[in-house]
């Protein structure tokens, strides 16, 4: 059955979404470097085994401190050289990919976890909510993340699990600020009205209509955070504190190679590079990820 | 009276990913100072762009191009940025929507007013002061001496508009632009706006732009007035001319469009203009209006169609004669 | 034609219904009352199409979020279909009261296809299967005019028109018994405008729906609603029906009002209203009618007493005007 003023509605405005995405995909340089680099890191991890020419825990005490393959007395027999203890530096740097991206991943989904719900649950509910979270979320930030994590560390003794858990428990603040701003922001818009005129449920109408709209935001902030968890692993681990020996974390490995770092200062350099390059892969992925998806884009 | 504004053929291009949009395409049109002169159109026709051109104001990625664009016989286009920005806010002024945004919130009302004086006279703050009392108090705001240490949210949004408009008036403009200046208002507010601008404009003999979508003020405060419709101006001519005579199809349907108390009858369809405004991106061929238009014929999709003259100020652009076109709106009316 | 006859219950009525928030004054200061809505009592009857006229700050849409149950009044009760909307869970009152938005670029999630949105309602309700729900969405969009191949595309890929078609289907998918417009079309163009207002017109009388039509626009009021309600402050000024309203306006505002109404006539010149230029500070109210330092006919009596409700056959009018108990206590 259809009405008079039917006549003529015809026109959709733009080609297919498919289409656009595809464009604006290849066209977007930041994100598919971002892209290529953490994939390859993450093939490197993945297939850690496979790659690594030698064990990265096999020690071989007269092979220490070999140049890498760059130097006039380095071979291809260990094109990163050895460390301290004779172990194939590249080997190491393979496996410390994995640890890197472990503590990236896990950490900023615990933190995100927290951090989403409770600024969730302050943005929607807002009144005494709100001040609870607030006042939550102020403690955290009065704590010196470092200190606490330290002293933690200290007490628990440091292991990947322990390290993972500390950080995942404290970074998970600036999750909950921009979840709750934003939240607030996309409750006073209509269609949260319209969802409650409907009858739909607190929680369907958080997950279903909130939550995906505040997602572009929080892309940003996974990344952020991913980066930062791996480098304050990185840092608790070159003071002693965090994931320990003989674990290939290449924190440690720059804290272990500081002893050498005027004679033979590539074994700092190299897994310094590689976490910069980790961290610089992680933030150009996620703003490209945002760029891409935000809703003004499609049309 | 001489033309304060004269446009000719003015041209505005945006190089989008996809193409380039032509969202104001040779639109001309000239203002006497102590007239009203009226631009009509539905959001997306390109009239706020062409007030923005006018007065150098478009972004970046926008192109400007023109026959001839002159203000009180000097030429703007070969104009360098300096020179204009002197003109601009002295002898031009523009008046925006909304004044929330239009007016800084950070600095006084007064401190905006005065600072608007003193670009371009320069002198002492003291004689910026009084004139921004003077002209407070001409637009109707009562004890201006107080308001202007007051900031932007500390007041209403018609008395925000009331301190768009002194300050536009600071430097005694020959011609003022304003872009919807009463969309955002209340419509009791509206009114007494609207007879301010009036009243301002006969006292100080400026040329007024009056860039709206509401028929309702166009009826009542234009002098003259042009429709504008996918960045073309598609009819124009005096104000009694366009509500009694329309001549382009579309001038006629909007108007039908409209509920007039009284007249339309209640219960009743309204009339309406089916489809949507065509894609301004790329090359335009034949009649923009045809997809909508319902007296559509083979020939408006040929080439582009001109405007066509029927007197100095009354131009249409149809393939329709005249007679034709007064013939389609006595039927429409039946 | 205003509505069902007489003796049937009306479908939604307010009893001096209000609302009132608490605003923070700053660090020091107590918070302050906003009585956005002030005792409000209106009764729609099936098929009625009321039309809720104001200004900017009269409460209008505190009182429609009230009206659809977003909003608990902090005094007065709200009857839908002669049970309190309190006692009633949110399920059943969205089965019967739907409300369609002024903008269409915030009423519909970015982030979901048309399709999802209009079905919205279906799925929380649980009517029907996967496909069930698809064929009844389809048929909305029918129904509506929007063509059906945009049930997958998204709404920053539609016109502001037809995002608002969206927003109608959405509303009427479960056939709800009152829909409330929330100024619908005052982010329309105007060609857009009139399609939509059609279209209300022509699902009105094919679905048997009754309307709140709030809107600031009179002479959309004046086509669409059997009945127009005045608002000023949080309070109703004037009730009656369209004709007679239009016709005779008694409260001073309603005169105001309607004679700001610039119709497109060309002769006619600007309109005097004659309303002062002191805006009214809904934290600050004036004393007594709250309406009298803009009146043009305001007497000595206005400043200090508030007037009562007065109803007769042509409708509600707050006004001392019209009092005579006023009048006499104005000659003495």
């Amino acid at each position: 059955m259809a009405i008079e003023s039917l006549a003529g509605i015809d026109q959709i405005l733009e080609p297919s979404a498919g289409a656009l995405l595809r464009r604006r995909v290849f066209g977007h340089a930041g994100f598919l470097i971002g892209l290529v680099i953490i994939l390859a890191i993450l093939a490197v991890a993945l297939l850690a085994p496979v790659l690594a020419p030698y064990d990265p825990y096999d020690q071989n005490l007269s092979q220490r401190l070999i140049n890498p393959v760059w130097f006039d007395n380095g071979s291809w027999a260990h094109p990163l050289g050895t460390d301290q203890l004779g172990r194939d530096y590249l080997s190491r740097l393979i496996y410390g990919a994995r640890i890197s991206l472990l503590i990236g991943t896990v950490a900023a989904t615990i933190s995100g976890l927290i951090g989403t719900s409770l600024g969730l649950a302050a943005g929607y509910f807002g009144g005494r909510v709100d001040m609870a979270v607030t006042f939550i979320i102020t403690t955290r930030l009065a704590m010196p993340v470092i200190l606490v994590a330290l002293a933690v560390v200290a007490l628990a003794g440091g292991s990947l699990q322990v390290v993972i858990l500390v950080l995942g428990l404290l970074l998970w603040d600036r999750f909950a600020v921009v979840t709750r701003s934003t939240t607030m922001q996309v409750r006073a818009l209509d269609y949260v009205a319209a969802a409650r005129a409907t009858g739909c449920s607190t929680l369907r109408i958080v997950l279903a209509e909130i939550l995906p709209n505040i997602m572009n935001a929080l892309i940003v902030v996974v990344t952020l955070e991913m980066a930062q968890a791996i480098l304050l692993e990185a840092a608790l681990s070159f003071l002693g504190l965090g994931v320990q020996p003989p674990l290939p974390s290449w924190g440690l490995m720059v804290a272990e190679g500081k002893e050498y770092m005027f004679f033979s200062p590539w074994v700092i350099t190299i897994p310094g590079v590689a976490l910069f390059t980790l961290v610089l892969a992680i933030n150009l992925l996620g703003d490209g990820v945002r760029d891409l998806t935000a809703p003004e884009n499609r049309s | 009276m001489s033309a304060i504004l004269e446009v000719e053929a003015l041209d505005v291009k945006i190089p989008l990913a996809h193409g380039i949009l032509h969202p104001v395409r040779k639109v001309s049109f000239s203002v006497a100072r102590g007239e009203t002169f009226c631009i009509v159109g539905e959001s997306g026709c390109g009239k706020s762009l062409t007030s923005l051109a006018i007065m150098d104001l478009l972004p970046k990625r926008a192109q400007r191009t023109a026959g001839r664009l002159a203000f009180a016989g000097t030429d703007l286009l070969g104009l360098a940025a300096r020179r204009m920005e002197d003109i601009r806010g002295d002898r031009m002024a523009m008046i925006f929507q909304e004044p929330m945004t239009s007016l800084n919130p950070s600095y006084t009302v007064g401190n905006q007013l005065e600072e608007a004086f003193l670009r371009h006279r320069g002198g002492k703050r003291g004689a910026a002061r009084e004139r921004a009392v003077f002209l407070l108090e001409k637009v109707g705001i009562s004890a201006a001496g107080s308001r202007l240490g007051q900031y932007p949210h500390q007041l209403s949004g018609g008395l925000r508009q009331r301190v768009m408009i002194a300050m536009a008036l600071m430097c005694g403009p020959e011609l003022i632009i304003a872009d919807e200046p009463t969309t955002a208002l209340d419509v009791t507010i509206q009114a007494q706006i609207l007879h301010l601008l009036a009243a301002l404009q006969r006292e100080f003999d400026m040329g007024v732009v009056l860039i709206t979508h509401d028929l309702g003020i166009v009826a009542r405060v234009a002098t003259r007035v042009a429709i504008m419709y996918a960045g073309q101006i598609v009819e124009t001519g005096t104000v009694d001319e366009i509500f009694s005579r329309p001549l382009h199809p579309y001038t006629q349907g909007l108007l039908r469009c409209i509920p007039v108390p009284g007249r339309t009858r209640r219960g009743e369809h309204l009339g309406s203009i089916p489809g949507l405004v065509p894609n301004l991106v790329g090359e335009q061929r034949g009649c923009s209006f045809r997809n909508r238009c319902p007296h559509e014929f083979a020939a408006c999709a040929g080439s582009n169609v001109a405007l066509k003259s029927l007197a100095p100020e009354r131009a249409y652009r149809c393939l329709l004669s005249p007679a034709q076109c007064a013939t389609n709106a006595l039927e429409a009316a039946e | 034609m205003s509505g069902a006859a007489p003796g049937t219950r009306p479908i939604l009525e307010t009893k001096a219904v209000a609302c009132r928030f608490m605003v923070s004054a700053g660090m020091f200061r107590a918070a302050r009352p906003l009585h956005a809505v002030n005792g409000v009592s209106l009764s729609l009857a099936k098929g009625d199409v009321l039309g809720l006229v104001g200004e900017s700050g009269c409460g209008k849409s505190t009182l429609a979020k009230m009206l659809l149950g977003l909003v608990p009044p902090t005094a007065g009760e709200i009857l839908y279909e002669g049970e309190r909307m309190a006692g009633l869970d949110r399920i059943a009152i969205a089965r019967g009261i739907q409300p369609i938005f002024q903008d269409p670029y915030s009423s519909l999630n970015p982030r979901k296809t048309i399709g999802a949105i209009i079905g919205l309602p279906l799925r929380v309700h649980r009517v029907g299967a996967a496909a069930d729900v698809r064929r009844k969405v389809e048929a909305m969009m029918d129904l509506v005019g929007l063509a059906r191949r945009f049930y997958g595309l998204y709404p920053s890929q539609l016109s502001g028109g037809q995002r608002q078609r969206v927003a109608i289907a959405r509303a009427l998918i479960m056939r709800p018994e009152l829909v409330i417009c929330d100024e619908p079309t005052s982010a329309l163009d105007v060609s857009v405008q009139s399609q939509i207002l059609n279209l209300l017109q022509d699902l009105r009388t094919e679905l048997g729906l009754t309307y709140l039509l709030i809107s600031h626009n009179l002479a959309v009021v004046e086509h669409m609603a059997t009945r127009v309600a005045v608002m000023y402050l949080g309070r109703i000024v004037e009730e009656a029906d369209t004709a007679t309203l239009f016709a005779t306006p008694r409260h001073p505002y309603t005169q105001a009002l309607l004679a700001s109404v610039l119709t497109p006539e060309p002769r006619l010149g600007l309109p005097d209203i004659g309303l002062g230029a002191s805006f009214p500070n809904p934290l600050d109210p004036p004393p007594g009618c709250s309406f009298h330092p803009r009146c043009p006919q305001a007497m000595a009596v206005c400043r200090s007493v508030a007037p009562r409700p007065l109803a007769d056959a042509a409708g509600r009018v707050e006004c001392h005007l019209y009092d005579e108990a006023a009048a006499l206590e104005e000659a003495s």
